[in-house]
Parts: structure tokens; C-alpha cells; sequence
């Protein structure tokens, strides 16, 4: 893993991790909280998750309730708002990530509806939140909490896991319960679940109403030193795509066909195309998909390329979803470093 | 025939859904405790760094600060600002004006 931060732990994929396979081993998932008061001892029997708030019966849940309700999995991309951050020109305050905020797991747990039905939502709920075992180091500063919309966290996609990839959960990655949102940035995946309210009212905290906010534009980009932009709260994911197994600099015989092969994902919805490109976006191939494992997953690809000339040249990828939302060919900006997916390039040399 | 309805209905089930319904049994949970490092690296530079150091690393480490972009001067300190006013760091108002000045040294921009 790459070692952004220690404490509170900021852990980053090792890029080629993501050649190797479609989904992302769990010691090798990367890893990103906020405070530093995570508790490093959980104890099965003893842990609750709670819901209360505008609900019929306020529920007080043991890990063996919650494992005996119908089990649900779902392949998913979980992927930080900030990830590529450390691409961002001008360069902006925060992790600065490469590519490997982000993994693909099979996730298995319950649904998040099947939970609040049996608390019973009252008329008048309009979002629910989500509240885990972290805390802040000092008192008084903000707890890390996320909210959902009542409809998006009852659409039955929503889950609560217990596992990924078939095990339980890493500590890390949110031992034992941990929100999944397809098809939404990891923020709102909160990591040790153990409290979720069901608000009469919009939520006003700190990490729904200032932080993890974008601009409400188009790949929310603004101009560096823009002001009056109205702001929103992140929400789902962009398509990206990324060659894996090429890396900038790689040199290749001219007139020799080369593999080329990778990942995409289409965000909020499933990948409908990848393109490629060897001459800098001039000209696109399709690149072969491979297996579907949902519309929420990582998807791989692969094609051939030949590049005729001497010298250097420009390999392009470029991700299409089921919406016909392709990548920019600009890299967007805004003051965080939020929502990156412009068209990646890798250079190469044929000699 | 009832099997191949089932085996039918499987399959469809399988493919119509997003979210995938299992009957078997879950596995058990197994209680987890881990350690996790302390993080106790200081910034570097000697007196000029015991102001970040005395007041910063309660709540996080050094590394990732000095992986930060060279920033203005103007921007470190709305980012001092921001862990007092928002994340409450306990930091007396002496000590401000030699934190932001040991980033902006340390992690500056030219031509601020």
C-alpha cells in the first residue's frame, strides 16, 4: 500500500494491483478516514446497530440479527471524491492521491430498505443518516456523518455489508458493518455502521452542508478563483477508464501489435463502450469488454494496437456508459480536487 | 419440469436483478482487534517546527502535510483557520503566525 497519512490512516492501491485482477483484494483496498479515534478492538457479540429517529419502533440490531435477515451481494466500485487529486493543475490542499483511491469488491450484506422497514418510516422522513464507531480527537469538532435522500436510501440498492470479497470486513475498511452506495463516492459509505437516524429535516452537519460539496456544474468545474458557484453535496460517480498493464514511458517495436488492457467503470451506470486511442484521440478503436460483473463494477478491457512510426506517441482510453456519459477530454477543477475522470493518457515511444 | 422452472427462474433471477439473493447460511462474524502505528514522526527543522509540533500532531501525523503541493501563503493559513474554526484544534492564537509561517517555508509557493 502507499502511505498517504498514518494517523488518521489515508492507505493507497498500488496501481498495478488493478492489472492483476477485476476485483481489488481486500488487504490491498485503499483506506481513507477522517478522525483519529477509531476503535481497534470490535467485539462481536457486544456490537448494535441502531435506528431511530422519525421511525414506528426504534431498532437495536446484534451483528447475528442483521446476518440472519435475506442476504443481498452486489459488485461495486467504491472510490473516493478526491481520488487523482495529486493530478490537479492548479495543484489544491489534500491527499494527494494517484489513481489507487478507489477499489472494486463483491459486497454482501442487507438491504438498507429491508432494515428500515422493520423500524417502520414514518411520514415525513425525507433523509436518513449515517453515523459509524470513529470519532474526532477533540470535542466539539464534528462527528463524520452522511445523509441520504429517504427514496435513494430505500431504493433497495442501498446495502448494509457485512463482507467483501467473501470475508468480513477489514477493520480498516469498516469492521463490521459498512454502507455501500452504488454508484456514489465512498463518502457516503460509512465505514463501522452503527447508528442510522431518520430525519424530518434536511441534514445541516458539517460533512453534508460544507464539506464534500461541489460545484453544481457540468463535471463541477470552475475556474480557479471563481466565486458565487452554488454548491452541492457530491453524489454519484463519472465513468472512467485506466490502461493497466502500460505504464508512461514503456517503449515498443514500431509495426508490432501490443496488448493494451484495463479497467473501466461508468459510474452511476454500467460501461456500454471503452474506447482506445493510439495516436493522442485522433482516431478510436472499441476495446473488447470483458466479463460483466454489474453495472457497478469494475469492468476490464483489452485491445491491440499498432503504433507504425518511430517515436512518440500518445495511448488514450476513453469510457462510455449505459447513459452516454463519456470522459472529457479536459480535466475539470474545482477548489477540492473532486470528481476527476478527463481522458488518461499514457505516453509511449516505438523504436 | 419443476426443476427446470426452478433452474429457469434462477437464471432469470440472476440476471433481472441487480442485488443478488442468497438462501444459505451467512458466515460468522469473528470479533477483530488490531493495532494500528502511532504515527509519531515529527516536522522536521528544529525550534522553528515546535509550534506545528507541539500543536498539530494530536490529531494527525506529519506525513501527509509534508506531502502537500507547495501552497501560498494565503492558503496555508485558511487551512490553519479551517482545523481551529472547524475542526477545533486547540491552538493559541501565538502560535498561528509561526505554523503558517513554518508551511509557507516549508511547503510554499515561489513568488508569494
Amino acid at each position: 500500500m502507499i502511505l498517504q497519512r498514518t494517523r488518521p490512516p489515508l492507505l493507497e492501491t498500488p496501481f498495478e494491483v488493478f492489472d492483476r485482477s477485476v476485483f481489488t483484494p481486500n488487504d490491498q483496498f485503499y483506506v481513507r478516514w477522517h478522525w483519529a479515534v477509531i476503535p481497534t478492538s470490535i467485539e462481536v457479540a457486544k456490537f448494535r446497530l441502531i435506528v431511530h429517529g422519525q421511525v414506528e419502533t426504534p431498532l437495536s440490531l446484534s451483528l447475528e440479527e442483521i446476518v440472519g435477515l435475506p442476504r443481498v451481494e452486489l459488485a461495486a466500485v467504491s472510490q473516493c471524491s478526491g481520488n487523482s487529486r495529486g493530478y490537479v493543475l492548479p495543484r489544491v490542499a489534500g491527499a494527494q492521491w494517484s489513481n489507487g483511491a478507489m477499489g472494486n469488491a463483491k459486497w454482501t450484506g442487507v438491504r438498507l430498505k429491508d432494515i428500515l422497514d422493520r423500524a417502520g418510516v414514518k411520514a415525513g422522513a425525507v433523509q436518513v443518516r449515517f453515523n459509524g464507531l470513529d470519532e474526532p480527537v477533540v470535542e466539539g469538532a464534528p462527528d463524520f456523518m452522511k445523509s441520504l435522500d429517504i427514496d435513494h436510501a430505500r431504493d433497495g440498492e442501498v446495502m448494509i455489508a457485512y463482507a467483501m470479497n467473501g470475508q468480513q470486513l477489514p477493520l480498516l475498511n469498516g469492521f463490521p458493518l459498512r454502507l455501500v452506495v452504488p454508484g456514489w463516492y465512498s463518502t457516503y459509505w460509512v465505514k463501522m455502521l452503527n447508528d442510522i437516524e431518520v430525519l424530518a429535516q434536511p441534514d445541516s452537519n458539517y460533512w453534508m452542508k460544507t464539506a464534500y460539496t461541489i460545484p453544481d456544474t457540468p463535471y463541477a468545474n470552475v475556474t480557479p478563483g471563481q466565486t458565487g458557484v452554488k454548491m452541492v453535496p457530491i453524489n454519484r460517480m463519472e465513468p472512467r477508464s485506466f490502461i493497466t498493464n502500460i505504464q508512461n514511458g514503456a517503449s515498443f517495436a514500431a509495426g508490432s501489435p501490443t496488448l493494451a488492457r484495463g479497467i473501466a467503470f461508468g459510474g452511476d451506470y454500467g460501461v456500454a463502450k471503452v474506447d482506445f486511442s493510439a495516436d493522442g484521440g485522433k482516431s478510436w478503436q472499441p476495446a473488447q469488454l470483458g466479463q460483466d460483473e454489474g453495472k457497478y463494477s469494475f469492468r476490464q478491457w483489452e485491445t491491440y494496437f499498432t503504433l507504425a512510426a518511430k517515436g512518440n506517441h500518445s495511448l488514450m482510453v476513453r469510457c462510455t456508459n449505459s447513459k452516454g456519459e463519456a470522459q472529457p477530454g479536459n480535466a475539470n477543477w474545482n477548489p477540492a480536487g473532486f470528481m476527476r475522470n478527463v481522458i488518461e493518457t499514457t505516453a509511449v515511444t516505438a523504436a | 419440469m419443476l426443476t427446470s422452472i426452478l433452474r429457469l427462474g434462477l437464471l432469470l433471477g440472476v440476471a433481472l436483478l441487480p442485488l443478488t439473493v442468497w438462501a444459505q447460511a451467512a458466515p460468522a462474524l469473528k470479533s477483530v482487534s488490531v493495532d494500528l502505528p502511532a504515527g509519531v514522526q515529527m516536522f522536521p527543522g528544529g525550534t522553528a517546527a515546535d509550534p506545528i509540533n507541539n500543536n498539530c500532531l494530536a490529531c494527525h501525523s506529519a506525513d501527509m502535510v509534508l506531502n502537500q503541493p507547495a501552497l501560498s501563503k494565503a492558503a496555508w493559513e485558511a487551512v490553519v483557520k479551517k482545523m481551529i474554526n472547524v475542526y477545533k484544534a486547540p491552538i493559541a492564537e501565538a502560535d498561528v503566525p509561526p505554523i503558517v509561517a513554518y508551511l509557507a517555508t516549508t511547503k510554499g509557493s515561489a513568488g508569494e
